[in-house]
């Protein structure tokens, strides 16, 4: 079935839990000060924090809000607009599947769909164990490798749907050994 | 060095014409060698990073250091075949190499002087390998131009730039022409909007520098958002000094201090180079206070966009810059009278910049010599889908679609059928086997009822429905619609949900009709370009595919195929 609708998700009524540290508003607070005028941007400030947070809470809305003087909403107005911000955390690796039209011809429906299916989850969703996001982005300009998918800036072309559950177990793996290494380290310290 | 004088900036074209010597003329006798290495987004996609560290490598072990030189440039455009190598002044033209190659390359090639044979392209019709990139036939018909230093020069070395003759033209401009004599070999070159809409450039300057304002502003409209199209992309990785050498003689063209480059904050190699190249500029002050000691002064600043499709349009592009939702204005007041910040701005697609050098270096009339009557020049197609050679490819106008797909593209792959090709992205519609004669350029593909677009041309074969495309497209402009008008932002919604409904085959003859009529009214209704052409995939795949939405039909109404024509008339609408 497909979504029809998907809208932003941000309750205002709810207080997130999430809390930052205090250096990582005032690295925002440097970054604001810094710029010669705050007229018209706001979006290198939203660029700038989705860097330092991750993404961009209720509460990094509101203290920019607050920052420049003008109201939460023309903030939210802004990130609710432009699909690059994103306002909720992402998984630990993010797979971009390009639905652009030339990786679409080349059957890249049929890829994000396989990696929905072995995840269970739906586009721009983030499984429980937090591992992984997937995203439906719209060219990533690789169209002579088409379908294309993107793990965290590594590209894999010609993807067939037979390479999916290689290319998740590629990171799965990536994960227990880094596992490994940490609980190695441990033990010997 | 800071250059501040024409006679300045010969000295260093001639300092650095060293450089890129072999690249340029190949008769010469040297034993030095240069690899040029494609570090293209796609080519950079298949390891070309790891060829490039490995030829180092292994160049440096054989001692070869002082006579090959390997230089990481722009993309080659033939990405279907990437990572691409090509030595000069060989003239050889590796493909697919991978990392492993490179022992091969320097060991065979450099060192022996044999060429490694399973390396070079094999012509798939001829089943022959072929030795140089002019005997290809994915090169033999295109004209390069706005790519000229594509895969020749070194992005990240000014130098080189200066070697190819760049900022010439700047100089040529600011020290020997007055703004309205730019203006005028713009206007004559016949040079019209890259991005899509075909306006021509040097009115649109000649308007901006027509009003009286103490500011002004140029803005370089580097936010490519048709999926599928990556020429801007390619231009700006491959040579970003040519366009900030066109934007610094836009700028003295109407009057403008300062310019603005909008580019997608997804491209970030493309923004890396830029920044390293602006900051060159102004290094060699050719940026900045008084260039070419003429008393001149402009700059230019970054400013990301944000992932909005919408924002490739110039009211809602100038929205974005100031930091607001993207979302488009009425026009008039055009942004050549009001745009950013209230102030004249002229807003030009990175293509269209990329040709300004030449033509003031080379001559209106020289330009205007390749292409049609009223489309002048070449333009660049990014060339993929169901094509045997995917790649950027720039073609003098007037060329025709058989011609780019079948000679240039190779044809479609495993011998299926050719079927369609969209041009214009979501806002384009599909041309079939029939008008494939037509040439192509802004006016004649508006009469097959497709546009030129942004230059995204996407092959279909027989194995695609073209009711799925015109599917997939409408959820793009419905996912990329920004709500400021009704049409489109309803229109687009209600659009694909009937789309939904035909290809999961809920559908009857009433919908088919519905959907054609609601396609007209938002194509007349809709406030900006986005929108009043997202129809136009349905449109256009309904007058040449009408027996495949049919098919989705449930069996038993097609007989009412009848009752069909006594509706569409009633409406007055056209067959």
């Amino acid at each position: 079935m497909i979504e029809i609708t998907k809208p932003q998700e941000i309750d205002v009524m709810k207080p997130v839990g999430d809390t930052f540290p205090q250096e990582k508003y005032q690295e925002l607070d440097g970054f604001i000060e810094s710029l010669e005028t705050t007229k018209g941007a706001l979006i290198e400030i939203l660029h700038r924090a989705q860097h330092i947070f991750g993404y961009l809470p209720r509460e990094v809305q509101l203290y920019i809000a607050r920052k420049l003087g003008i109201p939460g909403a023309e903030v939210f107005g802004v990130v609710s607009f432009y699909s690059y911000f994103s306002t909720k955390p992402g998984g630990k690796h993010t797979i971009s599947v390009c639905m652009g039209t030339a990786c679409f011809v080349r059957g890249a429906d049929k890829i994000i769909e396989g990696f929905k299916e072995k995840l269970c989850i739906g586009a721009n969703e983030t499984t429980k164990d937090g591992l992984f996001t997937i995203k439906d982005v719209r060219c990533i300009g690789a169209c002579g490798l088409a379908p294309v998918v993107m793990v965290d800036g590594k590209v894999f072309g010609r993807v067939k749907v037979e390479d999916i559950e290689g290319i998740l177990d590629l990171y799965r793996t990536k994960e227990v050994q880094h596992a490994d290494k940490i609980s190695g380290g441990a033990k010997q310290g | 060095m800071q250059i501040k004088s024409l006679e300045e900036l010969n000295r260093a074209r001639q300092e650095a014409a060293e450089k890129v010597r072999i690249r340029q003329h190949r008769d010469t006798d040297l034993t030095d060698r240069n690899i040029l290495v494609c570090g293209g987004t796609g080519c950079l996609a298949s390891d070309s990073l790891k060829v490039v560290k490995n030829l180092e490598t292994i160049i440096k072990a054989r001692g070869l250091t002082d006579k090959v030189q390997v230089v990481r440039t722009g993309c080659f455009g033939f990405c279907e075949q990437g990572p691409i190598v090509k030595i000069e002044p060989d003239n050889v033209f590796y493909v697919r190499v991978g990392p492993k190659d490179a022992k091969d390359i320097v060991d065979q090639h450099l060192v022996k002087g044999n060429r490694v044979e399973r390396l070079l392209y094999e012509d798939p019709q001829k089943k022959e390998k072929v030795h140089t990139q002019e005997e290809m036939s994915f090169y033999k018909k295109q004209q390069r131009v706005a790519l000229r230093n594509c895969g020749l020069i070194d992005p990240e070395d000014i130098c080189e730039y200066i070697a190819m003759d760049g900022y010439q033209a700047l100089g040529k401009a600011l020290t020997q022409m007055s703004p309205a004599q730019v203006v005028d070999t713009v206007k004559k070159s016949g040079l019209r909007g890259r991005g899509g809409g075909g306006f021509p450039t040097g009115l649109k300057w000649e308007i901006t520098g027509r009003q009286n304002s103490r500011e002004k502003y140029i803005i370089c409209n580097a936010d490519e958002g048709d999926p599928g199209a990556f020429m801007d992309r390619s231009i700006l990785e491959g040579d970003p000094h040519s366009v900030i050498e066109a934007m610094a003689i836009g700028a003295y063209a109407i009057g403008a201090q300062k310019g603005i480059v909008y580019i997608r904050a997804e491209y970030p190699l493309a923004i890396e180079r830029l920044t390293r190249a602006l900051g060159q500029a102004r290094g060699r002050g050719l940026l900045g206070e008084d260039i070419f000691g003429t008393g001149f002064s402009f700059d230019i600043r970054l400013k990301y966009g944000a992932g909005a499709f919408v924002c490739g349009e110039e009211t809602a592009l100038i929205n974005s810059c100031e930091g607001k939702r993207g979302e488009p204005d009425y026009k008039p007041p055009y942004p050549a009278e009001e745009g950013y910040w209230g102030y004249p701005t002229c807003v030009n697609n990175v293509e269209t910049l990329a040709n300004i050098p030449v033509i003031m270096n080379r001559g209106a009339d020289w330009f205007a010599s390749m292409g049609t009557d009223k489309s002048k020049g070449t333009k660049v197609f990014a060339l993929a889908g169901k094509i045997n050679n995917v790649g950027l490819v720039e073609v003098p106008m007037g060329i025709t679609l058989r011609e780019i797909i079948f000679d240039i593209g190779g044809g479609i792959p495993r011998g299926k059928k050719f079927k369609a090709v969209q041009t214009g992205g979501p806002s384009g519609g599909v041309i079939t086997e029939e008008n494939l004669d037509t040439p192509i350029d802004y006016d004649g593909l508006l009469k097959i009822g497709t546009m030129m677009g942004s230059g995204g041309m996407i092959v279909m074969d027989e194995d695609d429905n073209m009711v799925n495309i015109a599917k997939f497209y409408l959820e793009f402009t419905m996912d990329e619609a920004c709500g400021r008008c009704g049409p489109g932002r309803i229109g687009t919604k209600r659009l694909f949900e009937m789309l939904h409904k035909i290809t999961s085959g809920n559908a009857t003859m009433a919908d088919l009709d519905a959907l054609k009529q609601l396609a007209h009214i938002v194509k007349d209704s809709a406030l900006c370009g986005l929108c009043q052409t997202a129809p136009n995939p349905v449109v256009s795949t309904m007058k040449y595919f009408w027996n495949e939405y049919l098919e989705f039909i449930k069996d038993g109404d097609k007989s009412q195929e009848k009752d069909r024509y006594v509706l569409k008339n009633k409406i007055g609408m056209q067959p």
